[in-house]
């Protein structure tokens, strides 16, 4: 990662009169009906450049960021899987690009037949009934599938329950989302294990409680053995089951939420099923559910009128959850996630879980006699070390973090989850190849005994990037978040 | 077993591997998953697709797809889409980048957001932008959960029945769970807010916000005079919803007075993608920079000295206050803010007033030619508009009309009621598309 | 007399009536750079147990609670403009000055030693 910066802003190259681009004028009749008070008192201060300038402004600005395509990216819960170029390709067609939401549906069979497809595989793959696929992202799917529990509940009249449990364990997104859908959060505590005691659940289960919100895998990467106990404690006491769907990669061909127990589920299609993270977005979180639940799905939706043998959008239906979007989602992401479970099969999806668990699996036992595991065991697609096992070198998870930096790979999730002082959480998925991990872990190794024989070295970290050490306190004590307060 | 071309595994890596982790088949590394739990039987999912076997599946399904002269708006609009942002955004260092979350390898992501946060604030006159959220309709949503935050002790939100059906959709639905009372404030006959009713709902002093939009859902634009004192003599914020290009030519929200503005940027040179990815924006005054949602770019120096970037002001975020959290929002349109800051900085300002006034002028002359037709009148006459009108028509169907319309390769416009539609032109509108548009009137 | 809360709000009373409320140094040494500090404007009156403003650092952010029942006189300035005067010294650089409502409250709050023996058993 040792090569020049490239810090110029595209307002820096600015200059007055230059420009990039060229409409045709159609010779209209200049209109000028709007009153003056309803027009910008001065124009925007927008940068001048021409397209060259442009292109390579861009060009090297890429060169200062690090993606799957350059290197590993060991990143637990994140899944950062090779995200094919076909799907690109596929998504990127102008028939596609063309389409405009509300054209009526009869013109537009084919992409609600794919929105249709993909819904019937995320159902297969879930153990679900249905799906929308209408959630943006992870976070928003979660809070789609709450207000799906939240109407659920209210159809059947079930006003008091107004509180989720959520484990201590749990993305931090959860709590967030079940806030926003107006509950408030029971939180149970994890075992020594990292799963969940059954008796301080069964303990926190009574007629207020609206849900159950879990991952399972759970977020040290150990399989919840006890899940149908769990399910059938809470279905007992009217409560339904939610399945974050951030850690379902390892699941491919290996078990089913819909089997476990779980009512409701979102699924992230930009880790489980390839569509590129885009630095933070655009991302897509489709929520399933359970034979019973589907009339609660939002709108609009898309439903296949068997006797007119046409797909139809439903914009209004007085069982929806109601609207969470303004259309059907991020579209082309859908369109990418069909590609690659088209792509990879029944067969290469069986294959995708398994090799993800083996990769994580390896790589902890190649590391656990220099980093401390605190949990045993086999885990799944992703498990969590407690920092180093030798603590007297004061070098910490975020050292070893940063340092790893120094040697061309992507830090692991650092800080998370909060069980450990130290959690250092590693994913390696499906796509990394043997050589890969083993460099990694000869890297891992090679900073284990540095911060032996020379940890202010480590502490140091990382040496070689073009950027080091950024402020932070420096950037929340005194905010410049635009070009105007440089 | 032979592995898709994806997994780099070979039989023998993965004997190698299951060796040393003490396992002799893959299956003893999920031997804890209880067997009842395990998949019964393979997916019911076909066998795998060949790249030209997919690239025909695909074919076939967009075949069947009717491509249509696009005189739909309703928040979506067919601007022009430079080829180069494409080509830009296509770049795998952005395109398969994480979020940010390690500065020091993430600048690329870092500077195009804090571009794009800039270019909106020199477009909205506030004072701060947010790195972005989903689209149009969740970023009003989160303006109303921030102001019901911001208030504190107020739970009530004012919402202009001149916003787009779908935003007003959304915000009602996060409004439901979250447990806000929500009110609309009436449209006059005159298609536009009814701001005396709007001052009477101030009364109980009890309004945490109010939200409208301009252009409105008739393609309108509402003259705020006076609102923005109104609501701050009664403690209230004022949001402000206009789709991104628009503002590059009308008062803008800060002019307006509004503390919040928010609206769906696919108009900046994003393709209509039959209806996503959009991007939503937003932007507030100072005074409320750290009650926005989502993440925000800052300004800072590394070690040696130089101008960097890394997210900020990150304590407000969901990850950490977890249920204390005032949004659940983690992540945002990431790329689609690369597309915005690009389209901006191609167009400058020059080329976005030239692109709203190409738009208004077809507009115009469509919205003028069409009344001569006899066959429809104009819904709010002499109510100026941008590039989107809506009128009824006169003695047949808005649904006879999009048919019409469809048979002759045209989207005629939105329906908004039995007989009304509402009508959108962008600068990509020809005469020759007008003409026809307007004979398809002629011929009904 | 210096009480405290379980979350960390000291309140310092300097008169019958009158009091000084912030956050513990050992709350500021758990958060570690405070960047910024959120208090409401004079006049305003909480309950015991209300959120009154908030604290956050880089890493961390949290609610500020009101001790007991309180009216806000002001709020200090100073630390609103430069947060990390809590760090150099947490009980010198109050966030707010309040009237005490009912000073019976300040019976169920903690004493120092109480406040101690809560923070050593936290860590």
């Amino acid at each position: 990662m040792n090569r020049t910066f490239y810090s110029s802003l595209i307002m820096d190259l600015s200059r007055a009169g230059r420009r990039g681009y060229a409409l045709d004028d159609h010779g209209f009749e200049n209109d000028n009906s709007i009153p003056g008070h309803l027009l910008r008192d001065s124009a925007p201060i927008l940068p001048q450049v021409d397209e060259p300038t442009l292109v390579r402004h861009y060009t090297n600005l890429s060169t200062n960021n690090f993606g799957v395509d350059t290197g590993f990216y060991p990143l637990g819960s994140c899944t950062m899987k090779y995200n094919p170029k076909i799907n690109e390709e596929i998504a990127s067609d102008r028939r596609i690009a063309a389409l405009h939401p509300c054209q009526p549906a009869e013109t537009v069979q084919g992409a609600l037949r794919a929105y249709d497809r993909l819904q019937h595989l995320l159902s297969e793959i879930g153990g679900m009934t249905r799906f929308t696929l209408n959630p943006y992202a992870g976070a928003h799917g979660e809070l789609t599938g709450l207000m799906i529990i939240h109407a659920y509940h209210d159809d059947h009249g079930d006003l008091k329950r107004t509180r989720v449990i959520v484990p201590d364990s749990a993305h931090g997104t959860n709590p967030a989302s079940a806030a926003v859908a107006g509950y408030s959060i029971v939180e149970v505590k994890s075992r020594h294990d990292g799963t969940i005691d059954p008796e301080d659940l069964k303990s926190k289960l009574d007629d207020t409680i609206a849900a159950v919100m879990m991952t399972n895998p759970n977020t040290v990467g150990m399989f919840e053995k006890n899940i149908p106990e769990i399910a059938r404690m809470a279905h007992e006491a009217g409560a339904l089951m939610y399945y974050d769907g951030a850690n379902l990669n390892p699941m491919l061909g290996v078990a089913r939420p819909g089997d476990m127990g779980f009512d409701v589920m979102h699924i992230n299609l930009h880790k489980t099923f390839s569509t590129p993270h885009g630095g933070g977005g655009p991302g897509a979180g489709p929520v399933g559910v359970r034979a019973g639940l589907e009339k609660y799905l939002p709108c609009p939706r898309v439903d296949f009128n068997t006797v007119s043998g046409m797909y139809e959008v439903v914009t209004d239906d007085k069982n929806s959850m109601g609207h969470i979007s303004s259309w059907l989602g991020n579209y082309t992401v859908e369109l990418k996630a069909l590609a690659y479970i088209l792509s990879l099969g029944g067969q290469g999806l069986a294959q995708a879980g398994p090799l993800a668990i083996l990769n994580a699996n390896y790589i902890k036992d190649s590391l656990s006699d220099l980093y401390l595991l605190p949990i045993e065991g086999r885990c799944k697609h992703e498990f969590v070390f407690d920092g180093l096992k030798d603590k007297s070198t004061g070098v910490t998870t975020l050292h070893v973090a940063k340092r790893l930096l120094d040697h061309g790979f992507h830090a692991p999730t650092i800080y998370f989850p909060l069980l450990f002082h130290e959690s250092l959480m590693i994913e390696p998925t499906e796509t990394e190849s043997p050589e890969t991990l083993d460099r990694f872990i000869a890297v891992m190794r090679e900073i284990a005994l540095e911060a032996a024989n020379d940890p202010d070295k480590v502490k140091d970290a990382p040496l070689y990037t073009p950027v080091r050490h950024p402020d932070d306190t420096e950037a929340a004590v005194n905010p410049r978040l635009n070009y105007r307060s440089l | 077993m032979n592995t898709h071309r994806y997994f780099p595994h070979t039989p023998q890596d993965i004997t190698r591997m299951l060796d040393r982790c003490g396992a002799t088949a893959l299956s003893d590394l999920w031997a804890d998953i209880p067997e009842e739990l395990r998949l019964k039987h393979p997916y019911d999912i076909p066998a795998g697709l060949s790249e030209d076997s997919l690239r025909a599946y695909f074919d076939a399904l967009m075949s069947d797809v009717k491509p249509l002269v696009c005189f739909a708006g309703n928040g979506f609009y067919d601007h022009y889409t430079p080829a180069v942002i494409q080509d830009i955004a296509r770049r795998s260092e952005f395109l398969t980048a994480y979020t940010p979350y390690q500065p020091e390898i993430s600048q690329g992501t870092l500077q195009y957001i804090f571009e794009y946060q800039s270019m909106i604030c020199e477009l909205t006159g506030l004072d701060v932008a947010n790195a972005s959220l989903y689209d149009g309709s969740t970023a009003t949503a989160e303006a109303m959960l921030m102001c019901v935050a911001a208030a504190r002790k107020r739970n009530r939100v004012l919402l202009s029945a001149t916003v787009n059906d779908a935003t007003r959709a959304v915000v009602a639905t996060y409004a439901r769970y979250h447990g806000i009372n929500l009110d609309i404030i009436p449209e006059t006959d005159l298609g536009v807010t009814d701001l005396e009713a709007m001052k009477k709902m101030l009364d109980k002093g009890d309004v945490a916000g109010a939200i409208f939009a301009s252009p409105n859902r008739h393609g309108i634009i509402e003259d705020f005079t006076g609102v923005a004192d109104a609501l701050h003599s009664s403690k209230s914020l004022m949001a402000l919803n206009t789709h991104a290009s628009a503002l590059g030519l009308l008062h803008t929200p800060a002019e307006w007075g509004a503390d919040i503005a928010i609206g769906e940027a696919q108009s900046l040179g994003m393709p209509v993608n039959f209806g996503g990815p959009g991007l939503g924006y937003m932007a507030v005054t100072k005074a409320l920079m750290r009650k926005m949602p989502g993440r925000v770019v800052g300004a800072t120096t590394d070690a040696n000295g130089q101008r960097v970037f890394v997210l900020t002001l990150q304590a407000r975020e969901q990850h950490i206050r977890r249920e204390k959290a005032t949004s659940n929002i983690c992540s945002n349109q990431g790329l689609m803010t690369l597309w915005a800051a690009a389209y901006l900085a191609l167009m400058g300002a020059e080329g976005l007033a030239e692109v709203n006034r190409l738009s208004h002028n077809g507009a115009c002359a469509l919205r003028k030619a069409l009344s001569d037709t006899g066959k429809v009148k104009d819904a709010f006459p002499g109510q100026p508009i941008l590039n989107e009108f809506e009128v009824e028509t006169i003695g047949i169907d808005a649904d006879a009309v999009i048919k019409a319309g469809i048979e002759q390769g045209i989207l005629a416009g939105v329906k908004t009621d039995d007989n009304r539609l509402l009508i959108a032109v962008t600068e990509r509108r020809t005469p020759e598309q007008i003409n026809r548009l307007v004979n398809l009137f002629k011929s009904l | 007399m210096i009480k405290y809360l379980p979350t960390h709000e000291y309140i310092n009373v300097v008169d019958n009536d009158t009091a000084l409320v912030g956050v513990s140094a050992y709350a500021a040494r758990q958060l570690g750079n405070v960047v910024y500090v959120e208090a409401p404007e004079a006049d305003e009156e909480f309950s015991a147990g209300e959120a009154f403003g908030a604290i956050e650092s880089v890493k961390a952010a949290s609610d500020l609670f009101a001790p007991l029942d309180m009216v806000i006189i002001e709020a200090n300035d100073q630390v609103l403009d430069n947060s990390r005067l809590i760090n150099e010294d947490a009980l010198a650089n109050w966030i707010v000055k309040v009237k005490i409502l009912d000073p019976s409250q300040l019976d169920s709050l903690m004493d120092q030693d109480t406040y101690d023996a809560h923070c050593a058993a936290e860590h």
